[in-house]
């Protein structure tokens, strides 16, 4: 069984928000939605979950068509951004909220209610009032109650916008293996493409409320296919052709446009260059032990990983290193 | 749409209309065809001529005036302590700062004369009864906790930051203050003050009990010519006045609420902890102007012939003459019609919510307004309309008993609604989605959301109510009444103005015995209701 959504279309006074989504959920996998804030990636999960009315296109689980259903028969988890804990009930009085709606019995609510308190690292938590929760507890109590009802789809609305980033990358981390072990099928929306990276099987880039890529996380990094699911991305080395294809860092291409250098792919030589490119350092920066070179490269700005030590002004050999150079459409 | 809930929703709209119109509405307008049809607009029109009613109108809104001046000036530190600084005890001051504006006005009038007869200030040079100082003392004690709450919620909220900026720039405290700090509060300022002055205008307890009868105000002459003297006509003429004015002081208060609501947005900081000097000044203040009096009128209910004794409050079960019934019997006809009182304005005020959150715009803002007139209307508007409406077929409700609480749960619902609508509309809308992704229906979302949030709002109100109708005074004392059924408000009120030393006693003790009740009922549910997610300050 898997989701399936056809041509989603959602206009707000005219305005379209959702523009023709086509995009399938299998069982058991995380697909994140990436775009930047407004691109109507919060607005699809709604639309899947029957909070909002799409204008046209249809959503599927399986042979079930769910486009007019009521959003409580539908067994789509949303998990919202700022949680939406219930501030009337204590952390086990919402975590057990869909099994009561359910009808399940209360011993064996409070069973699952243990189980899935276990499950997000808050033993004992049941008695705890929400209004005591830290960010990182809240956040894991919503999780609780979104996977203790037993989604068929669970979605994840920047479930961890609203943290610091250490807390965020501990998270995203813990999420990542949780899901996995549970072999829950996800949609997780972010505009952070590192947590993307990190969470999905595929990734599903939105911008104009379309999807513009679509893949694997290998795929869409080894081919955007766009500049702005590039930027997305996190992609850097933009660069513009002239109408031959060619660029002060040589003819990368057979006309006008724009191509991606991937940094990923840009070979650093130090030392007096011997010939070829040469990139000026403008700038240094340390991240993760590597260093990031702002390279001056004839008048274009690209940013190139190296190993070794840097100072500003040093001049090195770039060498472009196979696909390297990937076109781009817009 | 079923039946079931087209029945549902009529009844919503119903059953709240229909109280407001009959018990409101219907008396209001009463008074109204009566004072401007013809042999009343000529004594309307007569009025201004008249030196007496000169002196009457010129005193009601002078007194006001100053009540409320001295109130604000009483009231500004301790905003700003509540306000901008954190102390140990800042719960508990708040709350008890609160108490006064709750309390019977009568038992607030017994108070005075209890401080003004422990300190030798009834008769002599400084004599205070029966004095405008007296008047202007108990409204300060009264509305104290409008300044505080109104001002000080709002000037929580406001942005510290422009201070700071202030002081850098080289300005004193005091500088910052004057310069800064207090244009951004006017409006602030200026809504408490509005509400305040027309309780002062409207006072009528307060007055009849602290003014004695040279100093009359437009309210307590309505209620003098209709029940003293039998004059409805006067009556009716006077009322006509009072109603329009306290309209046209409605409409400024509303105004000037409504510019208090823009651009509010708390900013969250942790504020510098209190000065030694700063708290003491505000204790000792406030605790002159609130704590004395209560604690005088504690301490001369206990106050008998051989030092101290609890003989005042035994002596509670006794028939005096005065009264037809003892005075825990009048507490216990008290405690039944707030019992009924509440549980109407519960029910009308509960339903009436349902339609201004969940009905259409024009229902909606009906009910919002409409619901809300009594609370500003003044109990001789309520209670003499009443009178002049309701004694005639087809409502001869004259010799009915249920009219008092009638007209006590008139005052409550505003109270409910103030507390439930609020609740009701700031329930986060992604809670009832939430609820619905985990597979609650809407009837459902209702039961499991709405409900649970909005029942603790509706408690609180209740405990308002509850308390209004504890002491309420002004309304009921028109009201035609069975002598059986005498409230304990009146009771106290005819006791105080007996000389003699022992019913003095009694009627202390009364009074501590009602404040008791009053102040418990609204701080023990407020308390509660708190540490849920009640919204909405009264």
């Amino acid at each position: 069984m898997s989701l399936r959504v056809e041509g989603l279309t959602l206009t707000f006074d005219s305005v379209p928000v959702l523009d023709g989504i086509d995009l399938e959920v299998a069982e058991g996998e995380v697909v994140v939605l990436l775009g930047p804030s407004g691109c109507g990636k919060s607005t699809l999960l709604r639309a899947i979950a029957g909070l909002e009315r799409p204008s046209a296109g249809r959503v599927w689980w399986g042979d079930e068509d769910l486009t007019v259903a009521a959003t409580h028969q539908r067994g789509m988890g949303l998990m919202f951004q700022d949680h939406a804990l219930f501030p009337h009930r204590d952390v086990a009085g919402n975590v057990e909220f869909g099994l009561r709606v359910a009808g399940m019995p209360a011993d064996q609510r409070a069973h699952r209610v243990r189980r899935a308190l276990d499950l997000v690292g808050l033993p004992g938590f049941g008695d705890r009032r929400v209004d005591t929760l830290s960010g990182g507890e809240a956040q894991r109590v919503a999780l609780a109650r979104s996977l203790a009802a037993g989604p068929r789809l669970l979605m994840l609305d920047e479930p961890l916008g609203s943290l610091d980033r250490a807390l965020r990358e501990r998270l995203t981390a813990e999420l990542g293996t949780l899901l996995r072990r549970l072999g829950q099928a996800v949609v997780h929306v972010t505009h952070d493409h590192d947590e993307a990276f990190a969470l999905a099987d595929r990734i599903a880039v939105m911008g104009g409320g379309r999807l513009v890529r679509v893949g694997t996380p290998a795929e869409v990094w080894a081919d955007p296919r766009s500049v702005h699911a590039a930027r997305c991305l996190g992609h850097e080395n933009l660069v513009d052709l002239d109408g031959d294809g060619g660029c002060p860092l040589g003819r990368l291409g057979d006309g006008p446009g724009t191509v991606l250098v991937r940094g990923d792919r840009l070979v650093v030589r130090p030392g007096p260059p011997a010939g070829g490119l040469v990139g000026e350092v403008r700038r240094t920066s340390i991240r993760g032990g590597r260093t990031l070179l702002d390279l001056d490269v004839a008048g274009v700005a690209i940013r190139a990983w190296w190993d070794g030590p840097a100072t500003v002004g040093d001049r090195v050999e770039l060498v472009l290193a196979d696909g390297a150079v990937v076109p781009l459409v817009g | 749409m079923g039946p079931v809930r087209w029945a549902a929703r009529v009844l919503c709209v119903v059953v709240p209309a229909a109280f407001l119109g009959v018990f409101f509405l219907y008396p209001v307008g009463t008074i109204l065809v009566r004072g401007l049809g013809a042999d009343g607009l000529d004594r309307l029109l007569s009025l201004p001529g008249r030196a007496s009613f000169r002196g009457v109108a010129w005193f009601t809104a002078w007194q006001a005036t100053v009540s409320t001046l001295l109130t604000v000036v009483v009231a500004l530190p301790g905003a700003h302590l509540l306000a901008r600084r954190r102390f140990r005890g800042r719960a508990l001051f708040r709350a008890a700062t609160t108490v006064p504006f709750v309390l019977p006005t009568v038992v607030v009038g017994g108070a005075f004369l209890a401080l003004f007869d422990r300190f030798g200030l009834v008769d002599g040079p400084f004599r205070a009864t029966r004095t405008v100082w007296a008047i202007l003392a108990a409204h300060v004690f009264f509305n104290v906790a409008v300044v505080l709450r109104t001002v000080g919620g709002f000037w929580e909220g406001l942005d510290h930051r422009p201070e700071e900026q202030a002081r850098v720039l080289g300005a004193t405290p005091w500088q910052a203050f004057r310069w800064v700090t207090l244009p951004r509060l006017w409006p602030s300022i200026a809504a408490a003050s509005s509400i305040v002055f027309l309780f002062c205008f409207t006072s009528f307890g307060v007055i009849l009990i602290l003014g004695g009868p040279t100093r009359a105000t437009l309210e307590t002459e309505v209620w003098r010519h209709a029940v003293f003297r039998g004059d409805l006509a006067s009556a009716t003429a006077l009322a006509v006045v009072q109603l329009a004015a306290v309209l046209a002081m409605v409409v400024v208060a509303n105004r000037l609420q409504r510019r208090r609501a823009v651009g509010q947005r708390p900013v969250r900081r942790k504020v510098p902890r209190a000065g030694a000097r700063l708290l003491a000044g505000n204790l000792g203040l406030l605790g002159a102007v609130l704590g004395l009096p209560v604690a005088v009128l504690v301490e001369r209910s206990l106050a008998t012939d051989g030092g101290w004794s609890l003989r005042n409050y035994a002596a509670l079960a006794d028939r005096v003459n005065l009264l037809p019934v003892s005075a825990i019997e009048a507490l216990q006809n008290s405690l039944l019609f707030a019992v009924v009182a509440t549980g109407l304005a519960v029910v009308v005020g509960g339903l009436a919510s349902l339609v201004v959150v969940h009905g259409r715009r024009a229902a909606s803002r009906a009910f919002d307004l409409g619901m809300m007139l009594p609370l500003g209307a003044s109990a001789v508007t309520l209670g003499f309309g009443m009178l002049i409406a309701l004694d005639e077929p087809p409502l001869d409700l004259r010799s009915s008993r249920w009219l008092v609480p009638v007209a006590h749960a008139l005052v409550g619902v505003p109270f409910v609604m103030r507390t439930v609508v609020p609740t009701l509309r700031g329930i986060d809308s992604r809670l009832r989605e939430a609820a619905a992704t985990l597979g609650a229906s809407p009837a459902r979302v209702r039961r499991e959301v709405d409900l649970p949030i909005a029942a603790r709002a509706l408690a609180v109100g209740a405990g308002f109510s509850f308390a209004v109708s504890l002491g309420e005074f002004g309304a009921t004392s028109f009201l035609p009444r069975n002598p059986d059924r005498l409230t304990a408000p009146l009771a106290l009120f005819r006791l105080l103005g007996t000389p003699g030393e022992t019913l003095r006693g009694q009627a202390m003790a009364l009074a501590v015995v009602l404040m008791v009740l009053t102040a418990a009922s609204v701080l023990a549910i407020e308390g509660w209701g708190r540490r849920g997610s009640v919204r909405g300050d009264l």
